[in-house]
Parts: C-alpha cells; sequence; structure tokens
C-alpha cells in the first residue's frame, strides 16, 4: 500500500454557537495517499469544507488528530508548524472574492515569498513569471488587475499563488463549481496536470460527483460530519454500498431519458447539525432504517481491501 | 460583478467631475484655499491693525468689505481666519481619520477587543458632538492644538466604526484566508488586504469630518470656548459681530458667507466622491 501524506485521526470539530454547539465533524479518520488526489461529496452543511479548512489549520480542530508526512500537528511548536503549513495550500471557490481586488497579480501570487521570505526581488518576479506560464497564462499578466481576468482565468491566478510556495499538499474547495462547464474541464485538466508534474497530493472537495469521477482516484462520502463511505473511484460509482451514496449517485441525470429507472431519490433536507440524530446519522433519510439504527454509531466496515462502508445493514441491503 | 469594488482612482476623480455640481464645488474650495493660502500676500492691511477712528465703517473704498468695532480691516481678517478654520478642519479629519482606523482595525479583526472597544465607541457617540467638545476643550484649554485634539476625540468613532463594520466584512473573505495559508504576517494582512480595500468609504467620511469640525470650531468660538479669542476665526468673527447686528450686519454676513460656501462645497465634494465611489450609483451618472 502506498504511503499516506494526510492522515487523519479521530478529527472532530464543535462550533460554539448563540444555540448551541454544532457538530460540524465528528470523528473523522481518513488516509491521503502520496500523490493521489483524494475526492470529498457530500451535501451543503456536510462539513466537508470544514474538514479541509481543519486540514490546514485555518479552523483549529476540537479533538483528534492530524499527522502530516509523519509529523503529529498538534504537538508542534509555533515555528515549525508555520514551516509545515507551507507545505499545504488552498484553492479558493470563489474566483472573485479569493484575489484581493487592489494588488497586481504579482502581489497576488508573490504574497507566501514575501511572507516567507523567498528569493530576492528579482528572484521572486521570475518565479511569478514561471508560475504564470505553468497555468496557462502569460509572463505579462503579472502587471494587470484581478478584474481583468474571466472567471476561469483568475481561478488559474489563484492555483498560481497557492503553487507558488512549492507545496506538497493542496486543499481544493470546489475550485471549479463557480465556473462554467468549459471552463471547468479546463481547470480539472490543469489540476491533473500539475499533479502529475509537482507529484502533489490533493483533496479536492466537491459536491458534483461527475467532477471527482473525472479527477480523483479515491473518493469519500461525507454525510453530517460523518464520512459514510470511502474508497477507489471506480469501486464507489460502480456499486455504492452504502444508501447514501446510492440516493447521491441515483440523482446524477443520465443522457439517456429512462436509463436509471429506479431512481433512489432523497426525501427532505439534511438535519441540523445543532441535533444530529442519535446512532446512525443518515436513518432520518434512510428507507432502509431500522429502530437499531437510532442505537448504534456505524463505523466503517471493510467491504474490500480499500472499500469501506458504514451502514449497520450493509449486508442484508447489498 | 465584473469589477466591482474596483475604482481606480482616477476614475472615480473623473466620475466626480463629471457631475457639475461637485466639480463647480471643488473648484471654489480649491479656490478657497488658494486665497487662505496666500493671505499674507493678498491680505489688504495686518488683520491685528486698528484705527479706532474708522471703526464700524461699512464696505466700500477704504475697507472693501467694512471694518470691526476696532476699525480692523474684515477682508484681511476672514482670510487669515480662514486658516485656522480649515486648518483645523483638515487637522481634525486627518487625525480622527488615523486614529479611527487603528481603533476600527483592531476592533474588526481581534474578536476579543471587539466589545469593549464597540461599547466605549457607542458611548461616546451617545453623547451630543458639540457637548462633548465643549467638556473636552473647557479640560483641556482653549487653543488650537486643543480644539483639534477635542473635536478628533469626537469625530475618531464616526471613522472608527465604519472601519470596523468593513473590516468585519473582510475579515471573513478567501483572500484573507489564503494570506493566513500563505503564511503571511498579521499586518501585511492589516495593511494590504483589509485597508487597502476600505480606503474609500474612509476618505468619503473624512471629508464630512472636515466639514462637521469647521462647523464645530465655529460653533466653538461663538460660543466662546474655541480658540484663543485674539487668534481670528470664522466663528470668532460671528461672534464678535454679533454685538453690532443692528449697526453693522456685514460684520456677521461675511464670515458666515465664508462658513457657509466652504463647507457646503465641502460636501458636496463628499456626496460626489460617495457617489462616485458606490458602483450601483456611478453607473447610472
Amino acid at each position: 500500500m502506498t504511503e499516506s501524506l494526510v492522515s487523519i485521526r479521530g478529527l472532530s470539530k464543535v462550533f460554539q454557537s448563540e444555540k448551541g454547539p454544532v457538530f460540524a465533524v465528528q470523528d473523522v479518520y481518513l488516509d491521503i495517499p502520496k500523490g493521489d488526489i483524494v475526492g470529498l461529496v457530500g451535501e451543503s452543511g456536510s462539513g466537508k469544507t470544514t474538514l479541509g479548512r481543519t486540514l490546514l489549520r485555518l479552523i483549529e480542530p476540537t479533538s483528534g488528530d492530524i499527522v502530516f508526512d509523519g509529523n503529529d500537528m498538534n504537538s508542534l511548536d509555533p515555528s515549525s508548524l508555520r514551516a509545515l503549513r507551507r507545505r499545504m495550500q488552498i484553492i479558493f471557490q470563489d474566483p472573485i472574492a479569493s484575489l484581493n481586488p487592489r494588488l497586481r497579480v504579482k502581489e497576488i501570487i508573490s504574497e507566501g515569498l514575501v511572507a516567507h521570505g523567498v528569493g530576492s526581488r528579482k528572484e521572486r518576479t521570475e518565479k511569478v513569471a514561471a508560475l504564470l506560464e505553468e497555468v496557462g497564462l502569460q509572463p505579462e499578466d503579472m502587471r494587470r488587475f484581478p478584474h481583468e481576468f474571466s472567471g476561469g482565468q483568475r481561478q488559474r491566478i489563484g492555483i498560481a499563488r497557492a503553487l507558488a510556495l512549492d507545496p506538497e499538499f493542496i486543499v481544493a474547495d470546489e475550485s471549479v463549481s463557480a465556473l462554467d462547464v468549459s471552463i471547468q474541464a479546463q481547470i480539472l485538466n490543469l489540476l491533473l496536470d500539475i499533479r502529475d508534474q509537482r507529484g502533489l497530493t490533493m483533496l479536492f472537495i466537491a459536491h458534483d460527483l461527475s467532477v471527482v469521477e473525472y479527477l480523483c482516484d479515491l473518493v469519500a462520502v461525507m454525510y453530517l460530519g460523518r464520512i459514510v463511505e470511502i474508497g477507489p473511484s471506480q469501486d464507489v460509482y460502480s456499486s455504492p454500498s452504502h444508501p447514501y451514496t446510492r440516493s447521491l449517485l441515483s440523482a446524477i441525470p443520465e443522457p439517456k431519458p429512462g436509463l436509471n429507472s429506479e431512481r433512489e431519490l432523497l426525501q427532505g433536507d439534511i438535519p441540523s447539525p445543532l441535533n444530529p440524530p442519535t446512532g446512525c446519522v443518515f436513518r432520518t433519510r434512510c428507507k432502509y432504517a431500522l429502530d437499531s439504527c437510532a442505537e448504534t454509531i456505524p463505523t466503517l466496515v471493510k467491504l474490500d481491501k480499500k472499500h469501506k462502508s458504514a451502514c449497520l445493514r450493509l449486508s442484508e441491503i447489498s | 460583478m465584473e469589477g466591482q469594488g474596483l475604482y481606480a482612482e482616477r476614475k472615480v476623480f473623473s466620475l466626480v467631475l463629471e457631475r457639475r455640481s461637485s466639480a463647480l464645488a471643488l473648484l471654489f474650495f480649491v479656490l478657497v484655499l488658494i486665497l487662505v493660502f496666500l493671505a499674507p500676500i493678498i491680505a489688504p492691511t495686518d488683520p491685528y491693525l486698528m484705527s479706532v477712528r474708522q471703526r464700524l465703517t461699512p464696505p466700500g473704498d477704504s475697507f472693501f468689505l467694512g471694518s470691526d468695532a476696532f476699525g480692523r480691516d474684515v477682508l484681511s481678517r476672514l482670510l487669515y481666519a480662514g486658516r485656522v478654520s480649515l486648518m483645523i478642519g483638515a487637522g481634525v479629519a486627518l487625525s480622527s481619520s488615523i486614529l479611527g482606523v487603528l481603533i476600527g482595525l483592531m476592533a474588526g479583526f481581534f474578536r476579543n477587543l471587539d466589545g469593549l472597544i464597540s461599547r466605549i465607541i457607542d458611548a461616546m457617540m451617545a453623547f451630543p458632538d458639540i457637548l462633548l467638545a465643549i467638556s473636552l476643550v473647557a479640560i483641556l484649554g482653549g487653543s488650537m492644538i486643543n480644539v483639534i485634539i477635542a473635536l478628533s476625540i469626537v469625530y475618531t468613532p464616526r471613522i472608527a466604526r465604519i472601519v470596523r463594520a468593513s473590516t468585519l466584512v473582510i475579515r471573513e473573505l478567501p483572500y484573507v484566508e489564503a494570506a493566513r495559508s500563505l503564511g503571511s504576517s498579521t499586518v501585511y494582512v492589516l495593511t494590504r488586504h483589509v485597508l487597502l480595500n476600505i480606503l474609500s468609504p474612509i476618505i468619503v467620511q473624512a471629508t464630512f469630518i472636515f466639514v462637521y469640525a469647521m462647523l464645530a470650531e465655529a460653533g466653538l468660538s461663538f460660543l466662546g470656548v474655541g480658540v484663543d479669542p485674539s487668534t481670528p476665526t470664522w466663528g470668532i468673527m460671528i461672534n464678535e459681530g454679533r454685538q453690532y447686528i443692528d449697526q453693522a450686519p456685514y460684520l456677521i454676513l461675511f464670515p458666515g458667507l465664508a462658513i457657509s460656501f466652504s463647507v457646503l462645497s465641502l460636501q458636496l465634494v463628499g456626496d460626489g466622491l460617495r457617489d462616485a465611489l458606490d458602483p450601483r450609483i456611478a453607473r447610472q451618472m
């Protein structure tokens, strides 16, 4: 088995709100193998964005450990943590709000280099030019402002900024969902190229399942702060085992009418993380749910070597 | 959406000038600035020179705008008084902006400071401006510096509130989050990411504070708690002329007009700036 670059061990994040604690991420275990792209999918409010932010320490976890390349991030002193954080970066969803409108592209991309005191002014300019070419823009673009670019181009600038410090791990948070479909394909191919050339490891957060199928080696499905199914993309897509994954996949529109006649569509909304259901979090919307599902929290059970699913009735329903 | 919040200063300036009222107002205000700046050269006489035999002379050949109760030239005094009034306005606008930006950034960016700072700001804004200014000048003593200090304290909360509110919004934007993951320092984030993006509302508010400070100075001087009464300011001139309102109404007319027109022109410039910086209104202009 390949070595994992990032290991998440029992990670939980509870936000304190005026209405009480919000259980955004609950007891998540996830290994991200070196050089792989792991897709994290789920509805809005499933905690996937919080999980990504917690990995980068943009949000402090409530409990649990994150091990990055053998270093437990909880036990590091601030300067080692800063050095470690340099090796992981983020690409955002909104190509407009993620770039400071008042700064030139050069300043935006070189921000990390300046912060870490990398290179001289001239070397930084050369680096920015090289990065712009790497993401498919022109070196001359460094003198322009973000508003002079289209959405897809701005996303490329955001990618160049993330790559400036030569990170090993990138969290891409819904990085293509704000773009047109034709542009999405270009950005996805760019991400794949970069992964191949730099040997990057990536956590790709998305709600669009077809994008994840195209891009990712592994897929983790999140529901209400918990991972309910995880496995290699082709396995999860061809034989989904968790009832939630099944309904998600049957919600993908088919090009031929009448092709998927047996759709398992979900009813209702995701329950509030303020008051998550006892036992299995999905039981309130699950058509297979029994009384016993309210009592035990299902754990991820191995279906085969890499494919795991968290459902108490796994053997009966598959 | 495209280009929002990207109003380059040059474009804003041309938008201000496109509106006739603000263009005229800016022209007028610049004229006032030039006249007042050149006071030592263009003033017909020494503003302190008394000629008791020519007291309360109506406007005419010997005194263009008349003379006051001590026979001093009103035009000369008006020009010199303008220096003090505008200096106080500018001084208050500048120092309350600097203070307000510092306080507002801290309140908006550091959550644990916000509660305390915001309560103090609320408490200060609950006082009527002029009453707070009077008590501060009474404590500090009447001089130009003290009036600037007192009025800056009075108007700082206005800037601080705007800065705090804008900072709260920008703090949550993805580019600030990106800055944290890139390892940028708090100072870099506050100056390059936050301050650079909230300059426009600060500049607009500063022009209005300029206006309020000039009016407040006139009010304080009129009430006798402003700068040293021997220094001419427009407010002091009105206060002195008050006693002779029957015999020499021009004594309060001219300083009154000077205040009104300077304030009006600056206010119109401020309005133009505010509209030009608001993308929704700017598009209609």
